[in-house]
Order: C-alpha cells, then sequence, then structure tokens
C-alpha cells in the first residue's frame, strides 16, 4: 500500500512525558549499529503512530537524514504515519484471504466507516490496516480488531461486527 | 594483494582480488551496460542492466558487485543476459514517462541508448499509472518523478554530500524517490548544488531552465543585455560540442555569446579578483583585529544553504563576501551603469554558471535582483544550438571590456584549492611585500581535505581546503570539537569545485566511470593560469581601476555596501 498520506499537523512532540519517552530511547540506543528500527519501534509505542516531529528527533539525534529515516518508515507496513484508532482493524489481504474475497470485505469496512485504508476515523474509534497473513488461513477470509480474529466473513457481516464495537463504547 | 585470473568472454585478464566483474571486463575492454552504477557515487546492483553468466554462481549475476574469483569464466553477451537486460528496460520503460522527443536528455539520455541498442518495445508492458505533478517548488533543480527509473544515482550524490534531501520512499512497484513526507525541494533540506542532476541517467532531474527570458531582454529593444561567464565555464562548455573533456573554449565561447544577439560578454573572473581583495583584506582584518576565526570563504551558495540550514551557529564565520556572481551583478548595476549613463533597470545582467544554486542566490532578496538571470553552462549549450551557431568552426575571440583583464587567479576559482591560492597569492603579498611566490600546489588538487600552513610576516596563516559536502561537514565538526584549528577554510559544495558543478554538461556513465573529469576540467584552468602574465588578483588592470574610480580601497564602506551581504539562520532537519 502506496504511503501517500502526508502528516498530520503534528508540530510538537506530544505531552512531556511522551518527549522525555522518546529521547531516552534515543540515548539508550543510539551507539548500537542499526539501532533505527529498534527507535522506530518504540517511538510507534510510545506515541502510537510516527509523526514528522517524532522522525525529526530520530533524525537527529541518530544523526541520520529525515529521508532516510522516512524511507524505513514507510518501506515496513508495521510502521504508521498516522494516528490508530481505539479498535484498530486489519483485513488481511494474504493470498488464502484474498482468493477467498478479503478485498471485498475490505471495501465494505472502508464504506461503512467512510474512511480509506492506513486512515482512522475522526471519533477516533476505528482505523483500518490491511496485513498479510495472520495465520488463520483455514477461517479466510479474515480480518482482527485489536487482539480478536473474526473468520470465514462475507461483506454482509461486517457491519454488525463494527456495531459491537460501537455499543461497547457506549 | 593476490591476483586472480579470469576469462571474459574467452579474454583472459588477470586482476587484483576483490575486483568486481564490471571492472575487470573494463581492464577486458568488455562493456557491460550498467544504469544504477556510477563510479565513485553508486554502486548497489540493484538495476539488473549488468547481469552476466559466470561460472560457480547460480543464476545471473550482478557485474557491478560480483567480486571475481581465480579461473572464473564470465560471459557478458549470452541469449540469457540479452534476454534478462532487454526485460529489464522493457519493465522500466512500463513506467517511465515517454516523452523523449523533446525531453532535454533525448541523445544524452542512458535509458534511451540502452533500449535503442537491445531493441525494446517502448510498450510491451505499458502501464496505465496516474501521472505525478512535476516538482517546480525550487528555482535550481526540477524533479518529474514519473521519468524516474529508480536507479538511486542522486540518492547516493546527495547522501554523497552529506544533504540527503531525497531518498527510497515506500516498496514494491509503489516505491519511488523523493523527499520525506512528500515535501517538495524547496522545503527539504537540498541545498541546491545540482550534483542529482549531473547523476541522473535520465531526464528526471534537470535545472529549472530560464533561457526563454533571456531571450526576451535579448528582443526587447529597451533592454542592454549582458552577459557575464564564470572561470569554469570555458573549461566544460566544450563538452557540449564533443569536444574532449578539458579543453578550454574561452575564445569560442565568447564568439558563440555574441553571436546570440546584441549583447556583451564579460568575464567573471574580474569578480573573482574583486572578492579575493575583499575576502583576503576581511581575513588580515579578522586575524589582526580578533574577529571570528577560522573564516570561510562564502562563493559558493550551496555551501552557503548548507550553512544556514544545518550549522546556523556558524554563520559568523562565513565571509561577508558577496559571490563573484553577486559582485558582479553589484558592480554593473552601480559602477558599470554610472559610467556609461545606463539606467540600471534597462540593463539587464545574465551569468552564465556551472552552478544550480546559483540560480537560487540571485533570488534572494538581499541580492536585490542584481543579476537578472543565471543560466547554467548547459542552458548555454543550449541557446547556442538553438541560435544555429556552429561552435566548434568559430572564431576565437576576446571578452569585452572594462573587464576583460583578469588574473590567473581570478580563473582558478572555478577548481577546488583555487579560491584558497588566489586568496593567498594577495593577502601574503599585502602581509609581506617581499613575498613573490604565487604558487601554492599544496592546495591544488582534488584531495577531499587539503591542509597547510604558511608563515608570511611573522603570522602563521593555517588554512584548509574541502569540496564535496561532507568533507566541509568533517571541517566543521573538527573546528566545533577543538580537533582542527585553521584562519582561513575554503569551501566548495560540489565535489573538485565548480568544474564538477551541477549545471555542467551531463556526460554519460560510460565516460563519468573511465575519466576523471574533475581533474581534466580543472587542469584547463591551471593552464590558463600559467600563462597569464598576470597571477595575483591584486595587480588587474581593471581591478586597480575599479578601487581608483569607484570603491576607495577594499572593505570600505562603499564596497561593503555593493560587495559584501548577510546571511539567515534557517535550520532545517
Amino acid at each position: 500500500m502506496e504511503q501517500e498520506a502526508k502528516c498530520c499537523a503534528c508540530e510538537t512532540l506530544g505531552t512531556p512525558e511522551q518527549a522525555a519517552q522518546l529521547k531516552a530511547v534515543i540515548e539508550e540506543s543510539k551507539s548500537t549499529p542499526g539501532c533505527l528500527m529498534h527507535i522506530l519501534q518504540e517511538a510507534q509505542g510510545i506515541y502510537g503512530y510516527l509523526p514528522m516531529q517524532v522522525q525529526k528527533t530520530i533524525a537527529e539525534g541518530l544523526g541520520m537524514s529525515l529521508s532516510e529515516v522516512y524511507g524505513v518508515v514507510t518501506f515496513y507496513s508495521q510502521f504508521s504515519l498516522n494516528p490508530k484508532g481505539k479498535n484498530r482493524i486489519s483485513v488481511c489481504l494474504g493470498t488464502a484471504c484474498y482468493v477467498k474475497g478479503s478485498d471485498k470485505v475490505l471495501e465494505e469496512v472502508e464504506k461503512e466507516l467512510g474512511i480509506k485504508c492506513g486512515e482512522c476515523t475522526e471519533d477516533g474509534l476505528f482505523s483500518i490496516d490491511s496485513c498479510r497473513c495472520v495465520g488463520a488461513c483455514g477461517l479466510a477470509p479474515v480480518m482482527m480488531i485489536g487482539e480478536e480474529v473474526y473468520g470465514k466473513l462475507t461483506p454482509d457481516k461486517v457491519k454488525g461486527i463494527l456495531d459491537s464495537y460501537r455499543e461497547a463504547t457506549k | 594483494m593476490a591476483n586472480v585470473n579470469l576469462k571474459i568472454n574467452n579474454i583472459p585478464v588477470t586482476v587484483p582480488e576483490g575486483t568486481t566483474i564490471l571492472e575487470a571486463a573494463r581492464i577486458a575492454h568488455v562493456t557491460i551496460p550498467t544504469l544504477c552504477y556510477l563510479k565513485d557515487v553508486n554502486c548497489v546492483g540493484s538495476c539488473r542492466m549488468c547481469l552476466v553468466e559466470a561460472t560457480g554462481a547460480r543464476g545471473l549475476v550482478a557485474a557491478c558487485v560480483y567480486p571475481v574469483a581465480e579461473g572464473m569464466e564470465v560471459k557478458t553477451n549470452t541469449e540469457k543476459c540479452r534476454k534478462s537486460r532487454k526485460m529489464t528496460l522493457e519493465l522500466l520503460l512500463s513506467k517511465h514517462k515517454k516523452e523523449c522527443l523533446a525531453c532535454e536528455r533525448a541523445g544524452n539520455c542512458e535509458l534511451q541508448r540502452l533500449s535503442t541498442e537491445y531493441g525494446c518495445d517502448p510498450q510491451y508492458f505499458e502501464s496505465d499509472d496516474e501521472r505525478h505533478p512535476i516538482d517546480f517548488s525550487a528555482p535550481y533543480v526540477v524533479r518529474d518523478r514519473d521519468k524516474c527509473i529508480n536507479c538511486t544515482r542522486c540518492v547516493a550524490a546527495c547522501n554523497k554530500q552529506h544533504v540527503g534531501a531525497i531518498g527510497p520512499i515506500g516498496r514494491g512497484y509503489a516505491a519511488h524517490i523523493g523527499s520525506a513526507f512528500e515535501m517538495d525541494l524547496m522545503a527539504s533540506v537540498c541545498v541546491g548544488c545540482g550534483q542529482c542532476i549531473v547523476a541522473c541517467p535520465v531526464g528526471a532531474l534537470r535545472e529549472r531552465t530560464t533561457v526563454d527570458d533571456v531571450w526576451d531582454a535579448i528582443a526587447d529593444p529597451a533592454k542592454k543585455v549582458v552577459f557575464f561567464t564564470a572561470p569554469s565555464v570555458r573549461a566544460t562548455l566544450g563538452e557540449a560540442f564533443d569536444l574532449p573533456v578539458g579543453t578550454n573554449v574561452e575564445g569560442k565561447m565568447v564568439a558563440a555569446i555574441r553571436r546570440l544577439g546584441d549583447v556583451e560578454v564579460f568575464n567573471m573572473d574580474i569578480t573573482a579578483d574583486l572578492t579575493i581583495l575583499e575576502e583576503a583584506n576581511e581575513l588580515i582584518a579578522r586575524i589582526q583585529k580578533g574577529g571570528t576565526l577560522p573564516m570561510f570563504t562564502s562563493c559558493c551558495p550551496g555551501w552557503v544553504k548548507y550553512v544556514e540550514q544545518k550549522h546556523p551557529e556558524m554563520i559568523e564565520n562565513l565571509s561577508t563576501c558577496k559571490s563573484p556572481q553577486e559582485m558582479f551583478g553589484g558592480l554593473l548595476k552601480t559602477y558599470y551603469c554610472e559610467k556609461n549613463g545606463i539606467d540600471p533597470k534597462d540593463l539587464y545582467v545574465v551569468s552564465v554558471i556551472p552552478c544550480t544554486a546559483k540560480k537560487y542566490e540571485c533570488t534572494r532578496p538581499e541580492m536585490n535582483g542584481e543579476v537578472d538571470n543565471a543560466i547554467t553552462t548547459r542552458e548555454l549549450a543550449r541557446m547556442i544550438k538553438t541560435a544555429g551557431i556552429d561552435f566548434n568552426s568559430l572564431p576565437e575571440e576576446k571578452f569585452d571590456d572594462p573587464f576583460a583583464t583578469c588574473s590567473g587567479g581570478g580563473t582558478i576559482f572555478g577548481a577546488t584549492g583555487g579560491v584558497m591560492e588566489a586568496a593567498l597569492r594577495v593577502a601574503a603579498k599585502t602581509l609581506d611585500g617581499e613575498f613573490e611566490v604565487v604558487d601554492f600546489p599544496e592546495v591544488r588538487g582534488t584531495a577531499p581535505i587539503k591542509e597547510a600552513t604558511y608563515n608570511v610576516a611573522g603570522h602563521e596563516i593555517r588554512v584548509a581546503v574541502a569540496s564535496g559536502l561532507a568533507n566541509a561537514e568533517e571541517i566543521i565538526q573538527g573546528v566545533q570539537n577543538g580537533s582542527r584549528h585553521y584562519d582561513f577554510v575554503e569551501i566548495m559544495a560540489c565535489p573538485g569545485g565548480c568544474v564538477n558543478g551541477g549545471g555542467q554538461p551531463t556526460l554519460p556513465d560510460s565516460i563519468r566511470n573511465s575519466m576523471n573529469l574533475k581533474d581534466l576540467r580543472a587542469a584547463a584552468l591551471y593552464t590558463s593560469d600559467e600563462k597569464n602574465s598576470i597571477r595575483r588578483s591584486s595587480e588587474s588592470p581593471v581591478i586597480e581601476t575599479i578601487y581608483k574610480e569607484y570603491f576607495g580601497a577594499p572593505n570600505s564602506e562603499k564596497a561593503h555596501e555593493v560587495l559584501h551581504t548577510h546571511y539567515h539562520a534557517d535550520k532545517r532537519i
């Protein structure tokens, strides 16, 4: 999936606690060769995603160019440039799920939530991503919401599942 | 190191261990096609054009990165190799915006040449991908992503400059080259050096051309148009007309510009001389009055932009001298206009420069638009071709007065070490009237960093010269951490200096991989310097007249008004 999305207006480093945590991670790892991946993972753990200011701080801390950091972030699908929702939906587009019609499931999720894959709903409740195989091919097509796996899906089942999460937050 | 014997297309060749198949093939006079490989810049084995068959290897191997082995037999021209290369090319062509009829690299495009040689069908894998907007944000470099073939030569050139404005983004089919967060070049950390342009095998990167404005000015009867050419242009322009690298075409260049229209042609070496007078005196004043040292040269706008963006804390170290281009603009719009009774707004000043950053420099607000237009060596070559001028049969002509007679010191500005040497010639003579030496071989040549210490009139002057911004960064780090001590440092953003600038003729990899452009082009300037009876900038009669008639003395109030400038911190990550 091409990540064309520009970062939202994140010109700050979040809360002072988040900023301190990020700086600590960079300080702790920066002398280890090849530490960028680890720092990015930690940073995503702190912020939930990797906004521009976070990437700039990492680039400066490691003495790398921002374009190199951004190149790594956009290479690996595990890294996100956008904030994630409270409920993170991940639709499997691996071979088994795909031939069983998971693309139609993804389309339905996008339609139901009014956002595209890689984005987050305005209320912050849901975000959608795609993934490649969660190891449940026997249940194809599969999607995950948080840690929960939903198998043998059809597009008409999507609304009911999403509604159950909407209900749960009321 | 042990030698290795192998055969390439049955030709025996002996090379040192660790040599790649590509290098060994060159020694055996066998050409293997390449796209992503560029000597001293990029060697990643990603484009798959150089695939060959080699014994002991499974499948085809990339010759640019695969080391030779004892007894290896390499075949570079089998059906398997040809088929693979042809398919690679056709896949590249599937996404490439094929505007070849009017592409500025047509005839000089490495992808076009290989596609022709391999008889490719450009539509074989045609894609209907959406096209992307061309990045016109910067006055120096234009980037057309849809012509890019992801060879990463530009990325390597940019990283080698320690700038890192562009890099690969995304993966798989969607992978492309761009700036972080898809920001445009003007917003990125790009300094405009243009090394990416001369590294690009296709037309994805080019200067933002302003040639049409020059033609308009020439056609405007209300305008008086004057050109001036930077020192290094005479050493490279001939390449655009198939002359050997390193041919000095000063006389033909002047003749060609004169035939573009009713224009005058001046020699920028004169403001190189003027820069030296101002800069050498600024240095002496800093040494004697305890000013900020080391003093860095400021004639390279890519370097100035780098300091402003990356090391704003070092701005005080930059000389306040304008670059020779901007000094000429200032000189023409004041001294020259006053002397000849011309209204400055009727004078259209065109500089011909080896540089893309200079295009940006003349748009800087503090330069007051004194240079109306800056065109690269490449753009001048195109104008000469458009005008139907048969360059190689032109007579040798001389620059126009009053700016014709320059010193050799001004001429060598175009090569790394040249500014330093020219400054040393003047500074040493100023401090010690008996000092007659004009050759400072320690600061010549294309070594990344050159250092020397001179004792003049009881002063110890410690100097350093660096070209290429990665080397400049090393100097800055050393100065900041106290491991390097200098009084005066010359920096040129482009490796080798202006002779290797981002606005110079684009030569294909076949030439860049086989000869040292920097040395050959620089030699043309040093030869010209040697032949000049005036070696010291201060001894040019033109310079003497300019100071006598207008500025009084170097670093005078008037000189400061016209010939000096200031800089702005613009920290970027």
